[in-house]
């Protein structure tokens, strides 16, 4: 075993779909890495591959090339069943917080399906439930609920309890205000930044929103066309952008941020 | 589970049929003696005594086609219980197992669907010989295949939903994804097939009977009864009549479940109650200067039961400004400018004191369709839904050009060209021939202003133009924007919920909060944080930022308590009051703050007089 300072890093990750003359590579070679209790940003624009990424870590797309390191052991060698007890400890909240929740399951239902991926009895896990829907400041009673009757931010506030609950040290957070309001958005960046302190979370935030990648993140990483371009603290990076395309990234915001709104 | 909406024929079809299966468990008590009594007259025509006659031996048909309800209920049950559960196992079972099985199994079921189901059950009754058992084997294995597509065509689609991946990170069995991720998804359209089989298969079992393969003699069902009925039919048409009739309004019946039912589960069914709309009477008011190329005053959206979605809107767009119109979703952003480019959905009704362009009536019933056309061009959202997929880009580009401006032929592609080249796409004349499919997303928008632009429009409508688009080709597309206006003096409407988008394109911005104008600002303002409203200032706030500060790097983003009123729970004051950290206690939530010099809220009013 290897010994990483990252809790979670890829090494030389390719990631390809399709066979023969109709593969087509989506990610090239990417390595990158987050150290625990930190938040790597993972900007792009689409067809960057950043969204791969996510998938890749957590299993669902498989590597062609590479390795996936969790606290140094290589995920993309492990069989199914080694690979089941691993994986729970690397959690994906997903962008769509309509396509995310079965919506025949309440949010009780959901989260204690988290807790007890067998069983799902709500009724059982009660206080374990109204626990993660008190930490993403919900009622208790939005337990007995279902999704359609939340709201976008509501539902992915249940999503990210949900992933809270399998008990994770790794969170990935694919797009996961997109779909959000300014306002709402506002919460669920305050939120994560919260959970991430009290509960010493490591994660990868991904999002095509520079803004808000600067906003969470300690270190950011940015992707091209399936290559990762640059990489750097959140800080050097904005301040003084290396790559090219990382220059032309941020000039492209429509931002107005002045000296004088600070004050 | 999903709420049922009940409806009629759903209703009517369930009592229909549980009546039924109320006289298939009676009957045979009450009637059993008589339909099996030999009588004398055979063959007798129908008579007060006999309703519906008699058959060869003499029993009476009315009775028997009674007691023969249970027979023939409970043989339809088990087949269709039968090709259910075959199916839905064999569906599932495709679906659950390796790639390679999966294929061959769809193929499988493919195949064995495009045989008729009753062809498949008359070579499984001939291997497995006559009787009620054979038959109901037979149809309900034949019926199996249809039950097994659907389960593996929804489950195939279920499963490549985001909480079907979620379940499975979490570490949930297979099985388990199965019975409760899978299976309750697709119970809605199962269902639906399985009242629609139940139908087909009493038709089948009936007609298995009839030809003498199904029941055998001293049983009887509906099939057997018609068989018998058959013989004499010409002598004594009533025989047949009984069971024929018993066949045809159970099968109707269960018929009318499916379709009930399938409207029962679908969400966006029922609810297109249209009812005459209450005028909504505003006085002028606005003060818009004379030369406004656009003049909104006092619009107001409403639903056919009366809810305001909009309400009281006023705001002037000048020849060659740009004025923005932000705010978060169910603000009525969009529908403002929907009222303007009269495109508002169906059921919605615009009414206002004054909405009009230059001379153009946008209120007025009759609006000249073809000075819409040319004087308002109106860019989309999703640049891939706004053009037709299956005709090249030229005939879509000149659309307008040669329905409403009669230009034609190599004139119509000449301009079409142009306006390709205004909008900076290369090879103009390459994407002329090419299909919307062709074309990148940013290339796409892009012709999408070229086409509003076409007709000489004077001004354009841009309903959140960049929220699809990467930022670079956001950037782009909004430069193109602001050229346009630069160079030909174009005025813009543009969408956005994004502050950032509004505060870099804009000359002006039009706030709106819950359905009204909170505020009204300069580009110079807004860039500059000098915003008045609560709202406003909150929203800002809420915004993270791209560059330092200097309150300190993730420090907690402001957030506004709570969430915006719905349409029909809007208070008669401030809509913002529940919300607001400035709030009067004198006057917010009873009195609805005006817009005066720009800005609507009581606190605002207060200080200014103060000062």
């Amino acid at each position: 075993m290897i010994s990483s300072p990252h809790k979670l890093a890829v090494e030389e990750l390719t990631v390809a779909f399709g066979h023969g003359r109709r593969a087509r590579t989506v990610l090239r070679g990417v390595s990158t890495g987050v150290r625990a209790g930190q938040t790597l940003g993972l900007v792009g624009e689409s067809g960057s591959g950043k969204s791969t990424i996510a998938k890749a870590i957590v299993g669902v797309h498989p590597a062609r090339a590479g390795r996936i390191l969790l606290d140094g052991e290589d995920l993309t060698g492990l069989r199914r069943r080694e690979l089941g007890a691993v994986r729970r400890r690397v959690q994906l909240v997903s962008q769509d917080p309509y396509a995310s929740l079965n919506p025949c399951m309440t949010a009780g239902e959901a989260i204690a399906e988290a807790v007890d991926p067998v069983r799902a009895d709500a009724r059982k896990h009660a206080v374990t439930v109204e626990r993660w829907l008190e930490t993403v400041a919900l009622d208790g009673s939005a337990a007995g609920r279902y999704p359609h009757e939340f709201s976008g931010g509501q539902r992915q506030r249940i999503a990210v309890a949900r992933a809270l609950a399998v008990g994770p040290e790794v969170l990935v957070a694919d797009e996961i205000t997109s779909a959000l309001d300014a306002s709402v958005q506002a919460e669920v960046l305050n939120l994560l930044e919260e959970l991430r302190r009290s509960l010493t979370l490591t994660m990868v935030f991904i999002s095509h929103d520079l803004a808000v990648v600067r906003h969470v993140s300690d270190e950011v990483a940015v992707l091209c066309q399936g290559e990762l371009v640059e990489q750097g603290p959140v800080r050097d990076v904005y301040r003084s952008p290396r790559h090219p395309y990382t220059r032309r990234l941020l000039a492209s915001v429509p931002t107005f941020d002045k000296k004088e709104e600070a004050a | 589970m999903r709420r049922i909406r009940w409806n009629t024929p759903l209703v009517t079809a369930l009592t229909g049929l549980g009546l039924i299966t109320l006289l298939g468990i009676v009957a045979p008590f009450l009637a059993e003696e008589e339909a099996t009594a030999l009588s004398g007259a055979a063959r007798a025509h129908a008579s007060s005594e006999h309703w519906l006659g008699t058959d060869a031996l003499g029993r009476d048909v009315l009775a028997r086609t009674l007691v023969a309800t249970r027979l023939t209920l409970e043989m339809t049950l088990a087949a269709t219980a039968i090709a259910a559960v075959t199916g839905i196992l064999l569906g599932a079972g495709v679906w659950v197992s390796g790639r390679r099985v999966r294929e061959l199994g769809l193929r499988l079921i493919d195949v064995m669907i495009s045989y008729p189901a009753l062809i498949l059950a008359l070579v499984i009754a001939t291997v497995l010989g006559t009787g009620p058992t054979a038959s109901v084997l037979a149809i309900g294995l034949g019926g199996a295949p249809a039950f097994a597509r659907l389960t593996a065509n929804m489950a195939a689609s279920v499963a490549q939903r985001d909480f079907v991946t979620q379940a499975r990170l979490m570490g949930v069995p297979p099985y388990r994804v199965l019975v409760r991720h899978l299976l309750p998804n697709v119970a809605g359209p199962l269902l639906v097939l399985l009242s629609v089989a139940f139908a087909n298969v009493l038709v089948a079992l009936s007609g298995l009977s009839f030809l003498g393969v199904g029941v055998q003699t001293p049983d009887y069902d509906w099939g057997s009864l018609l068989n018998s009925g058959l013989a004499s039919l010409h002598t004594n048409p009533a025989e047949a009549i009984g069971p024929a009739v018993a066949i045809t309004v159970t099968g109707v019946l269960a018929g009318f479940v499916g379709d009930g039912l399938a409207a029962a589960l679908d969400p966006r069914a029922g609810r297109a109650k249209v009812a005459a709309a209450r005028p909504v009477v505003t006085a002028p008011s606005h003060r818009a200067p004379g030369e406004a190329l656009v003049t909104v005053d006092g619009l107001a959206v409403v639903l056919p039961d009366g809810t305001r979605l909009v309400d009281d809107v006023s705001f002037h767009v000048m020849p060659g400004e740009i004025v923005g119109l932000v705010g978060e979703s169910g603000s009525g952003k969009s529908l403002t400018a929907m009222s303007v480019a009269r495109l508002l959905p169906e059921g919605l009704a615009a009414h206002a004191a004054e909405l009009t362009l230059d001379d153009l009536d946008l209120a007025a019933p009759g609006t000249d369709p073809k000075r819409l056309a040319t004087e308002i061009g109106v860019v989309f959202q999703d640049p891939s839904s706004s053009f037709n997929p299956a005709l090249r880009m030229s005939g879509q580009l000149s659309e307008t050009l040669r329905v409403h401006q009669g230009v034609r032929g190599a004139e119509a592609d000449r301009r079409a060209i142009e306006a390709l080249e205004r909008v900076r796409i290369k090879e103009p004349a390459r994407v002329m021939k090419q299909y919307p499919h062709e074309l990148s997303g940013g290339m796409r928008q892009r012709a999408m202003i070229a086409s509003a632009l076409l007709p000489g429009p004077r001004l354009i409508v841009a309903d959140e133009p960049t929220t699809a688009l990467d930022v670079t080709v956001q950037a782009e597309v909004l430069d193109v924007l602001k050229d346009i206006n630069r160079r030909r003096g174009t005025s813009v409407l543009l969408i956005s919920h994004d502050i950032g988008v509004v505060g870099t394109v804009c000359h002006r911005i039009v706030v709106m909060y819950a359905g009204r104008v909170v505020e009204e600002l300069s580009a110079a303002d807004l860039r500059a944080g000098r915003v008045r409203h609560p709202y406003t200032r909150a929203l800002l706030a809420a915004s993270p930022r791209l560059r330092d500060t200097g309150t300190g790097d993730r420090a907690p983003l402001a957030t506004i308590p709570g969430r915006p009123p719905a349409p029909a729970a809007r208070p008669s004051g401030c809509a913002f009051a529940a919300r607001c950290p400035v709030v009067l206690d004198t006057i917010c939530a009873t009195e609805r703050p005006r817009l005066i010099d720009d800005v609507a809220c009581h606190a605002v009013r207060q200080e200014v007089q103060a000062e």
